[in-house]
């Protein structure tokens, strides 16, 4: 029998070789499957049970979005980008408002910057709680999932206050922000604060230790340093194969340079490793929240922007570290007021294409392992 | 770095800075080689991004952009080319296996081939679908109603 880590990626597809050998069974997972997270379809070639190789078949979630871009003005455009990744709405935001104001070359003001940190790195945790519950669920852990969503629920109450939705939030402008925060606002994120960190020890006393877990993740799903570099795979994915890079402090966006926080890594790139990674960067968010919080300056929250968005001819690429990875935007300017191409450059969409080579030589259940392990949202694989 | 290439490549390279982001617009017929040297002198041994933007109006009618980065030196490069329709251009992927589903995207999208791509099809959209999306020409509300009509069996996508 071939080792699985030699066949090349597309030897599904092969014509001069014969399709399957006797021992060879392909399978279709999805596209509607509670463990895919989404629509997600992939095709898997199995030799009893272990996993020879698997084609990921995607786009059913594909809305057109770098289309609607050219026909909205920069303005108008704005929400669209929440919908890409609705787990993590803000920061997809927080992407977008930069870039253009790149762009337009204005810089929000420092307390527009100090309150969009806040709501990012509270959305990074949400996003990362999410992740926690709906992966452990998939392991046959069903308590993290009660106890993440019960205290992403504060999070998202938060939001709510701060501008009237939860998830798809919308909560940045072009130039800054459109509402001031609400009276109490620091007090909500303080208490917030204090609230979640005993909770996150709770999540680890129910896993990190857990024989079941150990079993179900470590050596699970591993790739290297070498191979995720090669396969493009950014955020928790990439630390966890012991690569220290992280956009927040590489290329420092925001005001993120004003505050302390490590880099979480792991050394191993198997599954255990990326949810240690993960469990550590919600405490790292928690340091820059609580730094934050103490520190909003007083001031203006909108920068000088005009009424009509109009950026000069040119084009810009941004990117920000988004809780799944590099999120970028690449945007061409005509000089009119809708943009000529958006281009997103969206980090589940890349860290997907690396399942294949992580599944090989794995067993069917490890599959649904991975898919969760490496932190995908469909509406922003398919945009 | 930049300096250099350009001494080397001549005319065929043009560096231009915007915005203080680094970009070369580059020949085509250099891009097989100059990738293969970013990515093997130079250090970007990642690649972000691969896309591209259509001018019908021009006589070269696509840019195709590579988003380079490297770790060692935390810099990010844009790599710019010009081609024309039906032209194609070699696939990055014995480089940077990330550009197999990237270069995907953009022929998905543009129609634009790429030469010794593994596996070369429509990504987002089903594998049936005729026409590129992307393209400035193809307008926000048109689909492709004969697939529609097949496979979803109603009248128009509308």
């Amino acid at each position: 029998m071939t080792d699985p880590k030699t066949l090349s990626p597309l030897d599904l597809e092969t014509p001069e070789k014969p399709f399957l050998d006797a021992n060879e069974l392909v399978i279709n997972m999805g596209p509607q499957h509670p463990a895919t997270h989404g629509v997600l379809r992939v095709i898997l070639r199995l030799d009893g049970e272990k996993v020879l190789g698997l084609e990921c078949v995607i786009g059913y979630l594909h809305r057109g979005v770098e289309k609607i871009a050219e026909n909205r003005t920069y303005t108008m455009f704005n929400p669209y980008v929440d919908r890409m990744d609705y787990v993590a709405a803000v920061s997809n935001g927080l992407g977008y408002c930069e870039a253009v104001e790149k762009l337009l070359s204005v810089e929000a003001p420092p307390r527009a910057q100090y309150i969009r940190v806040i709501l990012t790195e509270l959305n990074r945790m949400a996003s990362h709680q999410l992740w926690l519950g709906t992966h452990a669920l998939d392991i046959g852990a069903i308590t993290p999932l009660f106890y993440t969503f019960r205290d992403r629920e504060e999070i998202l109450k938060i939001f709510e206050k701060y501008c009237g939705a939860r998830l798809t939030t919308h909560a940045f402008r072009i130039g800054g922000l459109q509402y001031e925060a609400y009276d109490g606002f620091e007090d909500d994120v303080k208490k917030f604060c204090k609230f979640v960190k005993p909770k996150i020890d709770e999540y680890e006393e129910l896993l990190t230790t857990n024989r079941i877990w150990l079993e179900r993740t470590k050596n699970v799903g591993t790739i290297s340093a070498k191979d995720a570099i090669a396969l493009g795979v950014t955020g928790p994915v990439l630390r966890a194969s012991g690569v220290k890079w992280d956009l927040r402090i590489a290329q420092p966006y925001a005001n993120y340079k004003n505050f302390e926080f490590d880099i979480p890594t792991g050394q191993n790139g198997d599954t255990y490793d990326r949810y240690i990674v993960r469990m550590m960067e919600m405490r790292q968010s928690l340091r820059i929240i609580e730094q934050a919080v103490e520190g909003i300056p007083e001031g203006p929250i909108m920068a000088k922007v005009p009424k009509v968005i109009k950026p000069p001819v040119g084009e810009v690429y941004h990117s920000i570290e988004a809780p799944k990875g590099e999120l970028g935007y690449f945007i061409v300017s005509d000089g009119s007021t809708q943009p000529y191409r958006v281009r997103v450059r969206p980090p589940s969409f890349v860290n997907l294409q690396a399942l294949d080579l992580m599944c090989r030589g794995q067993l069917v259940a490890d599959v649904i392992a991975v898919i969760g392990t490496l932190d995908i949202v469909l509406g922003e694989v398919d945009r | 770095m930049i300096a250099k290439l350009k001494r080397e490549y001549g005319s065929g390279i043009e560096p231009l800075t915007h915005l203080g982001q680094n970009y070369m617009v580059v020949d085509r017929s250099l891009i097989p080689e100059l990738l293969q040297r970013l990515r093997d002198e130079e250090e970007f041994d990642y690649c972000v991004d691969v896309t591209a933007v259509h001018y019908p109006k021009r006589e070269k009618q696509f840019d195709v952009i590579w988003v380079l980065y490297s770790f060692a030196r935390n810099e990010r490069i844009r790599v710019k080319t010009q081609i024309a329709e039906g032209e194609s251009l070699p696939s990055s992927v014995p480089l940077w296996t990330t550009t197999n589903w990237l270069e995907r995207e953009v022929y998905d999208m543009f129609g634009i081939k790429f030469d010794g791509h593994p596996d070369l099809k429509r990504i987002l959209l089903p594998d049936g679908w005729k026409g590129f999306p992307l393209r400035k020409d193809y307008d926000i509300l048109q689909q492709d109603n004969e697939w529609v009509q097949i496979n979803l069996g109603i009248e128009s996508g509308q």
